[in-house]
């Protein structure tokens, strides 16, 4: 397999960004990347969730590149509901790693907050299935919440087990200049926080925000031309999808899926869980953090929520879980999500995260989730010099 | 306002789901699988048979009171969704005639025809089975093996 | 040639009460008021409930005892006065939820109150003809008032079914039949209108009281019946005085009225409220028994049935719920309530 680096990174701020559209925000990644690269990218592949539904806006590709003064080059769009990120990583490491392109810009880019909220919840939810579970009127949030209320019921985790995971991720998140919430919270506090769809808590929930994300992949040859060079490799992946539908599902209680994805991934690295120094794993609720950490296999079934209450992968323990402040509290602008945490995951690695930074690390690991748990990606990014 | 109305030739395809609860069972690995799907999810077979689960009790495997609903569903909240066992199949769908207080998992549930939306004032009107706590006494309705009907009725 | 009957009965009452001093409360009457009509609450359709939907509970209640598969019904009659769609047939809807179409007749009958109970004469007539084998009549209302009309102490929620056929699988078989239609006025709802309006004193002796009875002694003559000969009598009952007094004016017995009033316990479910009545009866009548059955429809007209309780009647009954059962499942709710689950608040959104 050839080789793929990550060259140039680029964020804007997650919050209610009214005086910005798609365009606008996709903007301020795009020249971020290319000054932090030094080059432009031959091609780019935007993710996207909600264009099509709270922006009434198709063809991505073509109204991205052409706004950025890409006209006549490839560009694409890549939906996988808020695993679109992932999904566009995996696409664009495809384009360089054939020989295609010599450098392909991945673009997340999410508006959110056009809408009242009853309006993209039901934006949000076209994630599941939309004649059998959308149907119904099942938010996102009650889909987890199923699986949530299953987790607890079957391994006996307490409410307040649960809730160490957001007060967790709003600490980490103050650091970070580029978090929608700078808050720090208490688990008496997320306990007490309104139900969203119980026994999901507001404050087990990620936030709705805009905000855009974009990291440039390059082959070898070309990365030489770049500022950073080939410091940060790809050097795993792994994309796998399960059914839509929460009822065809063998399990409530884990994200098969993604122990599909994360196989697949460690095993094109060649490392083991045990060697991540450092990730950014998908907490879009806390119900999905805590399965998505079992599912990386960094705990047993059942175990992910009480060793956090422990302590666990808080800063300083490896792997260190989110030093971002994850889906959580750095924000869930849902399609750019998946290129947030490649871009996190490349400054941690090349020592230039201006947030939690995790010490020297060596491997680290970005895991998204389209649905909950329907289509989900796993990146393996190494530190090459 | 929902994002879009609802569209009858899409409800019309479905009815059989969502009136009479149609699944398919496999052949090959014995699952049932609802929604019904061209190959078994489980195992990949086209081998699969049509059974209805209408009039089929079954148990609440979990479930969910949401506060926060979507468009169009601000009638109903808070809007209790759950999956129940039937038959071997699991059936996501939203719960009717229960309150919070009373939801237990395991507790019995049946399939029940309502109302899920419409495009009011004009618009077509979407009816599905729901799920119900199984009417408790004096009648032998079907195995009801999980017990205990709607409490707390006053 | 043998006379059809009754293979199978089914009910259905959402589990929602609203009581009487709610409403009178609200819009300012003495409690002297619901207390006359001896209507203390009545049921009330959940928000996700309709018509449609009540009917279809009623329908596979009544299923359950008759023992066929749908597939055998041969018409489909919806007598309801609160149509989900003024135009698009319930009947096709409850058809095909209960696993009756393609191969059946289905149609939506309009006649105030009396509806269902037209269906329900068609259907036997058709079976007596040789035209079908099974038949199914529903009548089915989230009925309606003007909030604050004294009909809003009464106007209740409910279905009840039945499945009508041969002679020899019946429950109770038709001993004779008779219709007495003239036009009254005395309640009506134009095109249009969210709610009926009536002729309140007009709706009693020129036009529930003359046709009812009216109808019940066109039918005794005809079979030669004398009140004493009846067992049960089932009337329509808009409110728990209207049906004693018709008993009273029949010479019929009040302890024979008592077990198919339905309406003191749950209100006027319009379609279904003599038909529920009925369920009631057969839910617990002995073997051999006779029932009179009239149901009223306001515009107006009534039918007087004598139904002849069949030995099949014992083994068919704990196959579905009983009309006490779901009675008995019961939440009473607010005024507020109740607004929001009949849509009387106007919404509006972005």
């Amino acid at each position: 397999m050839p080789h793929v680096y990550v060259v140039g990174v680029g964020m804007t701020k997650i919050g209610r960004h009214f005086d910005k559209g798609l365009v606008e925000l996709a903007a301020e990644a795009y020249e971020k990347a290319v000054e932090d690269a030094g080059i432009e990218p031959a091609g780019i592949v935007v993710s996207n969730m909600m264009a099509s539904s709270l922006q009434g806006q198709d063809s991505l590709g073509a109204l991205i590149a052409s706004s950025l003064g890409l006209r006549y080059r490839p560009a694409l769009h890549v939906e996988a509901a808020c695993g679109s990120g992932g999904a566009a990583v995996y696409t664009a490491y495809s384009l360089v790693a054939s020989g295609l392109l010599p450098s392909v810009m991945v673009i997340g880019v999410e508006k959110m907050t056009d809408y009242p909220t009853a309006i993209v919840t039901e934006a949000l939810a076209q994630a599941a299935d939309a004649d059998y579970e959308v149907f119904y009127g099942a938010s996102f949030a009650a889909l987890n919440a199923l699986m949530m209320r299953y987790y607890m019921e079957r391994y006996g985790v307490s409410r307040d087990e649960m809730s160490e995971w957001p007060v967790m991720m709003h600490e980490n998140a103050l650091k970070n200049p580029y978090a929608q919430l700078h808050k720090k919270i208490t688990r008496r506090m997320v306990a007490e926080s309104q139900p969203v769809a119980d026994p999901i808590r507001l404050l087990d929930s990620s936030p709705i925000g805009d905000g855009a994300a974009a990291v440039i992949l390059a082959s070898g040859e070309e990365a030489r031309k770049t500022h950073w060079g080939a410091t940060v490799e790809v050097t795993g992946l792994g994309l796998a999808v399960d059914t839509v539908e929460l009822s065809n599902r063998e399990a409530l209680d884990r994200i098969p899926a993604l122990e599909r994805a994360a196989e697949q991934a460690y095993q094109m690295a060649g490392v083991t869980p045990r060697e991540i120094d450092v990730a950014e794993i998908h907490d879009a609720f806390t119900i999905t953090a805590v399965l998505s950490i079992e599912a990386l296999g960094l705990a047993g079934r059942g175990e992910a929520a009480k060793l956090l209450a422990r302590g666990r992968f808080h800063p300083g323990d490896r792997p260190t879980l989110n030093p971002s402040g994850g889906l959580k509290a750095r924000g869930h602008p849902v399609g750019a999500t998946g290129v947030y945490q490649v871009a996190e995951i490349t400054m941690q690695l090349r020592g230039d995260y201006p947030g939690v930074r995790v010490d020297n690390p060596r491997h680290g690991l970005a895991s998204n989730i389209g649905g909950d748990g329907s289509t989900t990606t796993v990146v393996i990014l190494s530190r090459r010099m | 306002m929902p994002l879009r109305p609802l569209s009858p030739a899409k409800l019309w395809r479905r009815r059989l789901q969502h009136y009479r609860l149609e699944a398919a069972r496999c052949r090959d690995c014995g699952k049932t699988i609802y929604p019904p799907r061209p190959r078994c999810p489980y195992c990949g077979s086209r081998n699969l048979e049509k059974l209805s689960l209408l009039g089929k009790k079954g148990k609440l495997v979990t479930y969910t009171v949401e506060y926060t609903v979507p468009a169009g569903f601000r009638e109903q909240a808070p809007l209790v969704i759950g999956i129940a066992e039937i038959e071997g199949a699991r059936i996501l769908a939203s719960m009717t005639d229960v309150d919070p207080e009373e939801l237990r998992t395991g507790m019995c549930v049946e399939p029940v025809l309502r109302r899920i939306r419409s495009t009011d004032p004009y618009g077509v009107i979407a009816y599905a089975v729901k799920l119900r706590p199984c009417l408790g006494a004096g009648h032998e309705g079907g195995e009801g093996e999980a017990g205990g009907g709607s409490k707390g009725d006053s | 040639m043998a006379k059809p009957g009754i293979v199978g009965w089914g009910a259905y009452i959402p589990r929602y009460r609203l009581p009487s001093t709610e409403t009178s409360r609200l819009w300012g009457y003495p409690d002297a008021v619901p207390a006359r009509l001896g209507v203390g609450e009545k049921s009330v359709a959940g928000p996700d409930e309709d018509s449609v939907t009540m009917g279809v509970e009623a329908a596979l209640n009544a299923l359950r005892r008759a023992g066929i598969d749908a597939s055998r019904i041969g018409a489909v009659f919806v007598g309801s006065e609160s149509k989900p769609y003024a135009v698009k047939p319930s009947a096709t809807i409850i058809a095909e939820a209960i696993g009756a179409t393609p191969d059946t007749m289905a149609s939506d009958l309009e006649f105030a109150c009396r509806a269902g109970s037209e269906g329900l004469r068609a259907a036997l007539g058709l079976v007596e003809a040789g035209r079908i084998e099974y038949g199914l009549a529903i009548g089915s209302d989230t009925a309606q008032a003007s909030p604050g009309d004294v009909l809003d102490f009464t106007a209740a929620s409910g279905a009840a079914a039945y499945i009508v056929g041969p002679h020899n699988e019946s429950v109770a078989v038709l001993e004779g039949v008779y219709t007495y239609v003239t036009d009254t006025p005395d309640f009506w709802r134009r095109d249009g209108s969210p709610y009926p309006l009536h002729g309140e004193a007009f709706t009693g002796q020129p036009a529930y009281f003359h046709h009812i009875v009216s109808a019940v002694k066109g039918l005794m003559d005809r079979l030669g019946l004398r009140p004493s000969d009846i067992d049960y009598a089932v009337f329509h009952q808009p409110n728990a005085s209207f049906p004693r007094r018709a008993a009273k004016k029949l010479g019929i017995p009040l302890e024979k009225v008592e077990p198919g009033l339905v309406v003191k316990y749950i209100g006027n479910t319009y379609n279904a409220s003599a038909l529920l009545g009925l369920a009631k009866v057969l839910d617990e009548a002995k073997p051999g028994s006779r029932i009179l059955l009239a149901p009223f429809g306001s515009g107006a007209g009534a039918d007087a049935y004598s139904f002849i309780v069949t030995d099949l009647v014992e083994e068919k009954r704990p196959l579905a719920p009983r009309v006490i059962d779901y009675i008995e499942r019961r939440k009473t709710i607010t005024y507020s309530l109740y607004a929001k689950y009949r849509r009387l608040y106007r919404r509006i959104e972005w």
